[in-house]
């Protein structure tokens, strides 16, 4: 075992729950490193204004995600960010995680905060037409819209909140949702409904986009009757919720059926020494605050598991 | 202002100083904003592994970000960041939208030389 990439505690994931892990632990002499597949803050990041973190009056996820790792970075904590994570393995004492690029490390527990990314329709068209006219991401390319039809499809608060938001640009929002309701909080239905330029359709879905060079069009299935009709579109935005990033633990770690880690209310998973943190475990609510939250319970867990690993391990060499 | 550790492009000028300057050029263009952020983070990580490309980002919104959004390349692009990769001067390659780690290294390791 390489001391120099031995740690203590390995934390896959750098989002507000992997980096609250990391600034605890590290706190606490914990000897800590944060791996990272993407950009410092995970999902945190996507949200232009945050202005119900308690303590902080209004910020942005940008900002405040580089505050966490400038302080978790303080009490000595490793992060390294945009890595490859080529495989990890979970049994035994000692925990491995390798890298894309060959780097070995290991570590005596492992905090899984992965997190998750925006779901996609996953249909014909989607990856080609990304930027190209489909969108995730109304405040950033809402003005590429203006004076034009767009769809927005999915039926919860984002969805809803983003097509009142849209109107601004567009000409006319579609919303087009799978259910016979929304899943918004009843004011952000109101405000959609009563909108002069939003349009319904219910119960149905796109099942494929045209376009070579740009999004010409959309195919629409109606899921009540398996009707398709194509529409001329300029824009669609897709906003149906997110998936957790759990792929690279499927059969070494007990996950649900929509593939969430699954933990007790100490963030242990179904293997010692491995807990779980944020976004990707079974929960109702996904905030920076409860995220925050998790990753404090997970690193005091973990922490508490590493001292008596190492107690048990000097009684054993006393004895 | 575009607040990254990357070399920062104010003017159309020193945009074409930039990629007449240097063989391998990445340069995003965008705001401050979800889809661009990533790409900012992937290319700090990368600019210590890519020793032969050289990075830098530009303001979306100015004015002088013309010399990015007016060209044909671009004209069906509806998302940012705009992503440019320019070889001799030439624009070789754009994306438009957000991409992955290892959407950006494949274009820089087809379009420019392996990571050293």
């Amino acid at each position: 075992m390489d001391s120099k990439n031995h740690y203590d505690a390995i934390v896959i994931g750098a989002g507000p729950a992997g980096l609250t892990a990391g600034i605890y632990m590290s706190r606490a002499r914990v000897r800590t490193l944060i791996l990272n597949e993407g950009t410092i803050g995970g999902q945190m990041i996507l949200t232009h204004e945050i202005a119900n973190y308690p303590g902080v009056e209004s910020t942005s996820g940008y900002q405040l995600s580089i505050i966490m790792r400038n302080q978790a970075k303080k009490f000595g904590c490793d992060i390294k960010a945009n890595v490859l994570v080529e495989s990890i393995n979970l049994d035994g004492s000692v925990k491995e995680v390798i890298l894309a690029d060959g780097t070995h490390y290991t570590a005596d527990a492992v905090i899984l905060s992965p997190g998750g990314r925006s779901r996609t329709l996953g249909v014909k068209g989607e990856d080609k037409l990304k930027g190209k006219g489909i969108s995730y991401c109304a405040t950033c390319d809402g003005d590429f819209f203006t004076d034009k039809e767009i769809i927005v499809v999915g039926g919860g608060n984002s969805a809803l909140e983003e097509a009142v938001s849209l109107t601004k640009y567009a000409s006319k929002v579609t919303i087009v949702h799978q259910f016979d309701h929304f899943q918004a909080f009843e004011f952000a239905i109101e405000e959609a409904r009563n909108h002069p330029k939003i349009n319904l359709i219910m119960e149905s879905t796109i099942t494929a986009f045209y376009g070579d060079e740009k999004l010409d069009g959309v195919e629409i299935t109606d899921l009540k009757t398996g009707n398709t009709q194509n529409h001329p579109m300029d824009g669609v935005f897709i906003f149906i919720g997110y998936v957790p990033n759990t792929e690279f633990l499927e059969g070494k770690i007990e996950l649900n059926k929509w593939k969430e880690i699954i933990v007790d209310g100490d963030m242990k998973t179904s293997i010692k020494g491995v807990f779980a943190a944020g976004d990707s475990i079974v929960k109702r609510y996904r905030q920076v605050t409860t995220a925050v939250a998790d990753g404090t319970i997970a690193a005091l867990a973990a922490s508490q598991y590493i001292h008596e690993l190492h107690q048990n391990k000097q009684n054993q060499n006393q004895s | 202002m575009l607040y990254t550790n990357l070399k920062h492009i104010e003017t159309a000028d020193a945009h074409q100083k930039f990629i007449s300057e240097n063989e391998n050029v990445m340069i995003c263009c965008g705001r401050m904003g979800p889809m661009c952020i990533p790409v900012y983070g992937i290319m700090e990580e990368l600019e210590g592994q890519y020793t032969n490309v050289k990075f830098a980002d530009m303001e979306f919104d100015s004015p002088e970000s013309h010399i990015i959004r007016k060209v044909p390349e671009v004209k069906s692009f509806m998302g940012i960041p705009f992503t440019m990769y320019y070889k001799n001067g030439n624009l070789v390659k754009a994306t438009s939208s957000i991409q992955s780690l290892t959407q950006v290294r494949t274009i820089l390791d087809s379009e420019f030389k392996t990571a050293e």
